[in-house]
């Protein structure tokens, strides 16, 4: 076996993580072409996840009634047969992650959609099928944890989901939508980079991004589909094919990890996005996403208002997280405010992020309570007389 | 004479497995799959489905059946091959799916996985060897295990009050309707390898003729986990598991499946003829000059009894704002309310793009029974208009700067002859009082309610109703 065949002479991985430099722009936020010809319709984001969905060509929705995502289930038990795809509920959500695990394999697009206690149940699948690099769509309509917790709007999810919540080494891009046009939008992205990097997709909302309704422009279906000459769909041309995430060799499974490693840091370099409002030269960062960026948008009008020198970050990948954006952004900053529907997930990204330069504040609310707009107004005020104090 | 040959259906070496003899199995000398792997592959090539067939290898010993079979391969997760099978069957309706399950996999971990294809009736093929242990990690306790039956978890036996008895799968499943075929055979001798071979075609073509699910499930040796020689494994089948196991044919009603779609067809006219059915350029344009000015953006809550339509009025003013060409939101209070109790929801309309949807500081409150208006009139922007249900709420808003529109919903709608159309009576107050939409977008709106000519009316008349009321109501504050 020649040198270069042998799947250990690579070495170890090994990294350095710089510190990145504030002042460098980041590379701009990415986002697909999109056509907008039809007038809107008025729906809720769990129905604009199905519309995404079928427009991207998904073909196979394989799911399990659980609230705040049912509605996803229903609209796609109506509309999938209408196109001659299918829809089918499953047993169990341990079940349904699995027959999209099938349909991937056999080379269609294919997803399925629940809510937190039932991701945690997917986990098993979704390990496997990243280690089988199986193009798929999973949406997580966020609902109160541990356990039943209750089914009002969290952000608690975030660990297991931009975190890996399965076994092994893996990450998987997670858009984060924040009203019902980018239920749409980010749904048929997903579908987009799923197939290009032969990965599954996540998109995480919560109870509230799902059950709102807003008017949502519709775009028109893709019109190709990209060929899968990897799958296993019963003819002559992929019978040598396997799908498959067991590579007994030691060297050979480390291979194979490499190799999705390399995939994650080109979508790293390619597909990290974000959006940035408010002041040019903030003082103050205010970051969020989903829901609580809504929020976050009426203090920030507020705040501006009062001529108040705050900018707004909303990650719309949560991962890959805007991290050399949020650097930029803070550059001159004196603080940073991270608000989540947590007790505190995303902030430790943002942690990272700033890298200890400037201090972090955590505002959260969990169980279904939603910070209101003064409550984030004052502890902006708060969290900027705390910086004057220091300075 | 007769020839034999390796079929085409089995690769002749084993590149995926590697190691230094790539044309030996990884098989134990004597275990059982190596026949039925080779039973199976004689089937599909007698049947001539080579390039159709699709085999599932969830984990277990045959969890590496990919390097033998020369067939699309999918390797699954530990018991969830029936379930990863119906993903591929109903993606691929013209594949072959043969699920190839050992009884740790199919009888334990995947126990529901297996009944519920199989009560689904998925047309495919689910090959069930059952050698009564665990073999791939270590030799472990299985549901199939017989009684007394030693192994690395029951050093002592197992006993029927700790772990039941073995469980019979081919028996189980049979009386599900949507098992077509459901069998057991065993290797012990040539007479019986031939019967199980005539199992796997007959669940095959089955497959191929669109009858549904079959069950083959065959007792197989496993000297290794049994701790016995090849040969004598033979003897311990007969002697250990035919009592518990019996063979033959538990069920053969074959049931013909309809045809399935085929979604790998892609027509994207047709999905977009469906999804963009219905969408029209909105209207545009005032009604009339508003009664009372109204600033936005309008921050509103509607609240009642769950029942009395509520989220169909928010949303029905969010519409009607829709219709305005303003940006709108609505946000149900969701979950239990739909099913009685209290429900609200919040509605922002504004001229300029809904940042916060969250309504905490109403401008417009829409009361329809006591609980609601105690509950919002503390929360409301000072200067606020209340529109209350005036026939189930006696006494108005205690806040005197708000103001107040009572308006006796319920009332009107009694004298439609359906309390059910109250949330219409309030829309149309509301309407007056917003001013908008114009005239022709207000039928629209109905419709979108119920396109049934009686409850049409019965809406028309309400909205009506409400739009007369609010005049009345607002007349002295001019």
């Amino acid at each position: 076996m020649s040198q270069v065949d042998s799947p250990t002479h690579r070495g170890p991985f090994r990294k350095v993580f710089h510190p990145y430099h504030p002042m460098s722009q980041p590379t701009s936020s990415r986002s697909e072409p999109r056509s907008r010809s039809h007038a809107p319709q008025f729906m809720k984001g769990n129905e604009a996840v199905v519309h995404g969905a079928l427009l991207a060509g998904c073909r196979c929705f394989f799911g399990y009634p659980i609230t705040p995502a049912s509605e996803i289930a229903h609209t796609a038990a109506e509309l999938f047969p209408e196109v001659g795809g299918v829809f089918l509920q499953a047993e169990s959500e341990i079940a349904a992650i699995q027959m999209v695990y099938g349909a991937s394999s056999a080379g269609v697009r294919c997803m399925t959609a629940s809510s937190s206690p039932g991701i945690s149940l997917k986990q098993e699948g979704i390990s496997y099928a990243a280690g089988s690099e199986l193009p798929m769509v999973i949406v997580d309509i966020t609902r109160g944890g541990p356990g039943l917790g209750n089914i009002a709007p969290e952000q608690s999810d975030y660990f297991q989901m931009v975190k890996g919540g399965g076994h092994g080494n893996y990450r998987l891009p997670v858009l984060a939508p924040a009203s019902a046009q980018e239920m749409c939008d980010f749904t048929v992205d997903a579908f987009t980079l799923a197939d290009r990097y032969r990965t599954p997709v996540v998109v995480l909302a919560d109870g509230l991004i799902g059950q709102m309704k807003e008017p949502v422009s519709l775009p028109d279906a893709v019109r190709e589909i990209p060929d899968k000459p990897w799958s296993v769909r019963g003819d002559g041309a992929t019978r040598e094919n396997l799908i498959c995430s067991i590579f007994l060799d030691p060297p050979v499974l480390e291979d194979h990890v490499r190799h999705l490693h390399d995939k994650e840091m080109e979508i790293e370099a390619k597909e990290t996005r974000w959006e940035l409002e408010g002041h040019p030269d903030p003082e103050l960062v205010l970051v969020s996403y989903g829901v609580v960026s809504r929020i976050v948008r009426g203090a920030l009008d507020e705040a501006l208002a009062k001529g108040m020198r705050v900018a707004a970050l909303r990650p719309q990948t949560l991962w890959p997280f805007p991290t050399a954006a949020l650097a930029h952004a803070t550059r001159d900053a004196k603080a940073v405010l991270c608000v989540e529907l947590s007790t505190g997930q995303m902030v430790e990204d943002v942690r990272l992020g700033v890298g200890g330069a400037i201090p972090v504040h955590f505002l959260g609310r969990c169980g279904g309570v939603l910070p209101t707009v003064t409550e984030i107004g004052e502890e902006m005020e708060s969290v900027l007389a705390q910086a004057e104090v220091l300075s | 004479m007769k020839e034999f040959h390796r079929p085409e259906a089995l690769y002749s070496t084993f590149p995926r497995k590697g190691g230094a003899d790539p044309e030996a199995t990884h098989y134990c000398p004597g275990c059982g799959h190596g026949i039925i792997h080779k039973l199976l592959g004689e089937v599909i090539d007698e049947l001539g489905v080579g390039e159709r067939t699709v085999l599932i290898s969830p984990v277990g010993c045959s969890v590496f059946a990919y390097y033998y079979f020369n067939a699309g391969n999918i390797q699954a997760a530990h018991g969830r091959a029936p379930a990863v099978a119906t993903g591929v069957k109903r993606a691929r309706p013209d594949s072959i799916v043969i699920s190839y399950q050992g009884d740790g996999d199919l009888a334990a971990i995947g126990g529901n996985n297996i009944l519920q294809a199989a009560n689904r009736g998925e047309n495919m093929t689910v090959v069930f060897v059952n050698n009564a242990i665990y073999g791939m990690t270590g030799g472990q306790l299985a549901p199939t295990s017989p009684l007394g039956m030693k192994t690395t978890t029951t050093p002592e036996g197992r006993e029927f009050e700790e772990y039941g008895s073995p469980m019979r799968v081919a028996e189980l499943l049979a009386p599900l309707d949507g098992v077509s075929l459901s069998s057991r055979h065993a290797l012990i001798n040539a007479g019986e390898i031939i019967k199980t071979k005539k199992a796997l075609k007959k669940a095959i073509k089955y497959q191929m003729e669109g009858k549904g699910f079959s069950l083959v499930e065959i007792l197989s040796q496993c000297p290794t986990g049994w701790k016995v020689d090849p040969v004598e494994s033979l003897h311990w089948v007969e002697e250990h598991m035919l009592k518990v196991f019996p063979l033959g044919t538990y069920k053969d009603e074959p049931r013909q499946r309809p045809t399935p779609p085929h979604p790998a067809d892609y027509e994207p006219a047709l999905i977009d003829r469906v999804i963009h059915a219905g969408t029209s350029a909105n209207g545009r344009g005032k009604a009339h000059e508003p009664v009372r000015p109204v600033t936005l953006p309008l921050g509103i809550r509607a609240a009642g009894f769950g029942g009395q339509g509520i989220l169909l009025l928010g949303e029905m003013l969010a519409k009607a704002g829709l219709a305005e060409g303003l940006s709108v939101t609505w946000l149900p209070s969701y979950g239990p309310e739909m099913r009685g109790g209290t429900a609200n929801c919040s509605v922002v309309i504004s001229d300029t793009p809904v940042g916060n949807p969250i309504v905490d500081q109403p401008n417009l409150l829409l009361a329809l029974n006591r609980p609601s208006l105690e509950r919002f009139e503390p929360m409301m922007q000072p200067g606020g208009v209340v529109i209350y249900d005036s026939s189930l709420i006696d006494v108005g808003p205690t806040r005197s700067d708000l103001t107040a529109i009572a308006i006796p919903a319920t009332k009107i709608a009694d004298e439609l002859g359906t309390a059910k159309v109250a949330n219409v009576v309030m829309l149309g107050a509301c309407m007056e009082l917003l001013a908008f939409p114009s005239q022709s977008e207000r039928d629209p709106l109905l419709q979108s309610i119920s396109r049934d000519e009686k409850m049409l009316e019965a809406n028309r008349l309400a909205l009506k109703g409400g739009m007369e009321a609010a005049r009345a109501a607002a007349a002295p504050a001019r």
